[in-house]
């Protein structure tokens, strides 16, 4: 167990110097310069270059890769170069909201997919199976920036159930959860049916009717622990999944997370925070991927860590 | 040198030949508006910072106006210049010294008085280099400015402290628009204890002299103003508190309006919903509409074949249906045929500009030696309309010949490919657009037409530079006298008919600004399209329903 955690955070050490490094490469080979995005547009030659030299942006790549990382080892993201502020305290600001925004999702998209993936695979064949399953495949290819204007529209404006973007109370956390779930819904439900499906044709659960238990025991004492296991052990992936869904969930609720922030950051080429946003993901799908990992066998004992 | 008798001197020549000291006149209040109440406005971004050096982008703009102030302002809801923390200013007969009294008894935030040593730590703060002020060029004609900029100064010759309340600057240049410096907020007034307690993070904790203090700023959510008590214009603000709401989309904030939870989209009306918006009377009601000064155009690299010869850039003036792009943006809009928007002083009603005429266009695209057309690029910025734009423009183009391709990009690699000399042979301005500084003819002058600009990573993308015009300009900038504007205003209009004839820029239109204000919302329309304050002047609004 140890050795095996010793190997996966040698891994994810690398794994993060990779990031680190190609999006350093990326962001130097823009065409773009944001030096002259801070001068603004009345500023002399004079003034440019005096900034670029402050900012150390004269210097070769591997020498602002190197400063830069050296002051990451001290946990200095730097400052980012239209706000000014500390990318950390930018990071560190919105994070909270971003982590709560993803433990809505998991909530919805668990509950969800699992209800839906459950009541499919008992009414196998029938239309209610192929109506779920329609609906499924439905929420997981719809673009997200759609069913948030969506749901805003029906849920806030039209019935006025629920705010209309915002942050702050538990009543501002449902519709992005959903909007961020649904997505994860779709695949769980899918998973959750075939798996279910395959344990009920398992011999215990024929064993189990044939003492005479009711249906409903069965199903929810012997086939459900066992067809849940391996949906579980999957949340710890759909952290990286988030990542990338935050960017226009954030957007489209005015949700305060690091995904508004990197998105902002992008259309002004503020490399400082486009470089800790990236990290702080990074990080966090690696993680999510090792908690899975690890958490995987103590919940199913037939998955064993090599 | 004698520096009080001559300042005595100079105004008695400014006596002599009328140029009587500028005073500040006494503020009109509305006597319907109704002091209280409180108003939220929203925004799709974070504010990048609130520090008067720093902020340079149209959000941050008006919210720095209402928080600090500066020597010079404009009366609300026009271009018209006014004195603010002056209380008056006299201007030598030769145009290079200008001096300011400043008004007595003007506190700052933190509750110390203002007085001139902050005038001058401001402006030299901004022109320092280590504080990367994008504003720090338009100080450049202060004497001393060149040695603080290249550090190795700190503090400016040409500024200097009479008695607390009255400041001098003394210019290597006549500058007619050095009043419009000093309104803007690059020449707002700091007060250097707090600048030093905050460091770089003074954008985040403004302490000015303005209508409203900042009392709270949660990253990303909101920002929230307070009248300040103390301020120095009697009965203003009229409204309590104003709180930005950050982080919302356009179309969001419009349904937010339409529910009474908004009083002003700050990022206007989202382009999808326009035609809605204005097709629903009670609705278009509340739709104040101005202009803007600004303008849309085309640059044609003039250093390159086939755009360095006038007679392809003249075809292409001709080739331009405006009209229709104007339709293609829901009419948010009014076509151009000169650089300077209708808003703007200089501005020339009777000019003509190039008609709309293929047929014209072709014949000179062929006197050029240019009959089979020929293949070239055009760089625009990647979002929405600027895309659609340039495809009309594309097909425009493609009738006389011309085989363009598109290159839609980020911003930021757009303005890159301009300030390389080789790197793109036509821009569409969309999105990068020019909006002026201040409403001076000659702030569409220099950087983005004059020869200062044709440089190595400049934002003259046409990269045209005509001698003969840069000397006119500079002969109608040295005009200082206030009393001779009007020929001041006529020298630029001839500059901008001359630049038409050498046809360095397709102007393609000037935008119009919408303002959606909510049903409780009061004041002057003209306040909700100040030319300076986007989207509102928050010194002057106010509420209706407030006891």
């Amino acid at each position: 167990m140890i050795v095996y955690l010793g190997r996966r955070l040698i891994q994810a050490a690398l794994i993060l110097f990779g990031v680190s490094i190609i999006t350093f490469a990326l962001l130097y080979l823009l065409p773009a310069d944001p030096v002259r995005q801070i001068a603004g547009r009345s500023a002399t030659a004079e003034t440019v270059e005096n900034i670029r030299r402050q900012l150390g942006l004269d210097q070769p790549f591997l020498v602002q890769y190197w400063r830069y990382v050296l002051k990451l080892m001290s946990g200095d993201l730097g400052r980012s170069y239209i706000q000014r502020s500390e990318v950390t305290e930018l990071i560190m600001s919105r994070l909270p909201a971003s982590l709560l925004l993803m433990v809505g999702a998991i909530i919805c998209e668990v509950s969800i997919g699992l209800t839906m993936g459950l009541i499919a695979a008992m009414r196998r064949g029938t239309v209610t199976d192929r109506a779920l399953m329609v609906s499924s495949f439905v929420g997981v290819s719809a673009p997200q920036f759609v069913v948030g204007l969506l749901l805003l529209y029906v849920f806030a404006v039209r019935l006025g159930w629920l705010p209309i973007g915002g942050y702050g109370t538990w009543q501002h956390l449902v519709l992005p959860s959903l909007t961020l779930g649904i997505l994860g819904a779709g695949w769980y439900s899918r998973m959750m049916r075939s798996s279910m499906i395959d344990v009920l044709t398992q011999d215990y659960i024929r064993t189990a009717h044939a003492k005479g238990l009711a249906g409903r025991v069965v199903l929810l004492r012997h086939a459900l622990p066992n067809a849940i296991l391996p949906v579980i052990a999957m949340i710890g992936i759909d952290i990286g999944l988030f990542m990338s869904g935050i960017v226009v969930v954030e957007s489209v609720f005015g949700w305060p997370g690091i995904g508004q922030l990197a998105w902002q950051a992008i259309q002004r080429v503020d490399v400082p925070i486009i470089m800790g946003v990236t990290l702080v993901s990074a990080c966090a799908i690696v993680l999510g991927n090792l908690i899975a990992d690890i958490v995987a066998p103590f919940i199913d004992p037939r998955i064993r860590l090599k | 040198m004698k520096r009080f008798p001559y300042m005595i001197a100079a105004s008695a020549i400014a006596l002599v030949l009328g140029l009587p000291p500028a005073l500040a006149q006494e503020e009109k209040l509305d006597p319907n508006a109704r002091p209280g109440g409180e108003i939220v406005i929203t925004y799709k971004d974070d504010v990048a910072t609130l520090d008067p050096a720093i902020g340079y982008d149209w959000q941050n703009w008006s919210m720095i106006k209402s928080l600090f102030d500066g020597l010079m302002d404009y009366q609300p809801g026009t271009t018209e210049l006014r004195p603010e923390l002056a209380e008056s200013y006299e201007i030598s007969q030769d145009g290079t010294t200008f001096t300011f009294k400043l008004r007595p008894g003007v506190k700052f935030h933190n509750g110390r008085e203002m007085t001139a040593d902050d005038v001058k730590y401001s402006i030299e703060r901004v022109v320092n280099p280590k504080t990367q002020s994008p504003g720090a060029g338009f100080f450049a004609s202060i004497q001393g400015f060149d040695a603080v900029a290249g550090g190795s100064a700190e503090t400016l010759e040409g500024v200097t402290i009479v008695d607390p309340l009255t400041i001098r600057f003394d210019l290597s240049r006549p500058d007619a628009t050095f009043l419009h410096v000093m309104a803007l907020n690059f020449s707002h007034v700091v007060p250097k204890e707090d600048v030093e307690k905050h460091g770089p993070d003074f954008g985040k904790n403004p302490v000015g002299t303005g209508a409203y203090r900042m009392t709270e700023w949660t990253l990303g959510q909101r920002l929230v103003f307070e009248r300040n008590p103390d301020y120095w214009r009697q009965g203003l603000p009229y409204l309590d508190k104003i709180t930005f709401e950050v982080g919302q989309e356009p179309i969001v904030a419009l349904l937010r309006l339409q529910n009474g939870e908004v009083d002003v989209p700050g990022d206007g009306i989202p382009p999808a919903k326009f035609q809605e918006v204005m097709d629903d009377p009670e609705q278009k009601a509340r739709v104040v509409i101005g202009g803007q000064l600004h303008t849309g155009y085309i640059t044609m690299n003039t250093t390159k074949p086939p755009f360095d010869d006038v007679k392809v850039r003249q075809a292409v003036n001709m080739a331009i249906n405006k009209e229709r792009i104007v339709t293609l943006i829901n009419n948010r809009a009014e076509p151009a045929n000169q650089p300077l928007p209708p808003s703007m002083p200089g501005y020339d009603k009777a000019y003509q500009g190039y008609a709309y005429d293929v047929d014209k266009a072709k014949a000179l695209l062929a006197e050029a030696g240019f009959a089979d057309g020929f293949e070239t690029e055009l760089f625009a910025m990647n979002t929405d309309p600027n895309p659609r734009i340039a495809q009309a423009i594309q097909q425009d183009l493609a009738a006389i010949g011309i085989k363009a391709s598109i290159q839609a990009l980020a911003q930021a690699n757009v303005i890159a490919a301009g300030g390389e000399k080789d790197g793109a042979p036509m821009i569409w301005s969309g999105g990068m657009g020019w909006i002026a500084d201040f409403p001076d003819p000659s702030n569409f002058y220099g950087p983005i037409l004059g020869c200062g600009g044709a440089v190595q990573g400049g934002w003259n993308w046409a990269w045209y530079c005509n001698e003969e015009l840069d000397a006119k300009a500079a002969e109608a900038d040295s005009i200082t006298d206030p009393s001779k504007s009007a020929e001041r205003y006529r020298m630029w209009s001839e500059i901008y008919a001359g630049i038409m004839e050498d046809a360095p820029w397709v102007p393609v239109f000037h935008e119009q600004r919408f303002t959606m204000r909510s049903p409780r919302m009061a004041g002057d329309d003209r306040l909700y399209v100040d030319p300076v304050h986007i989207p509102i002047n928050y010194d002057y609004v106010y509420v209706t329903d407030v006891q």
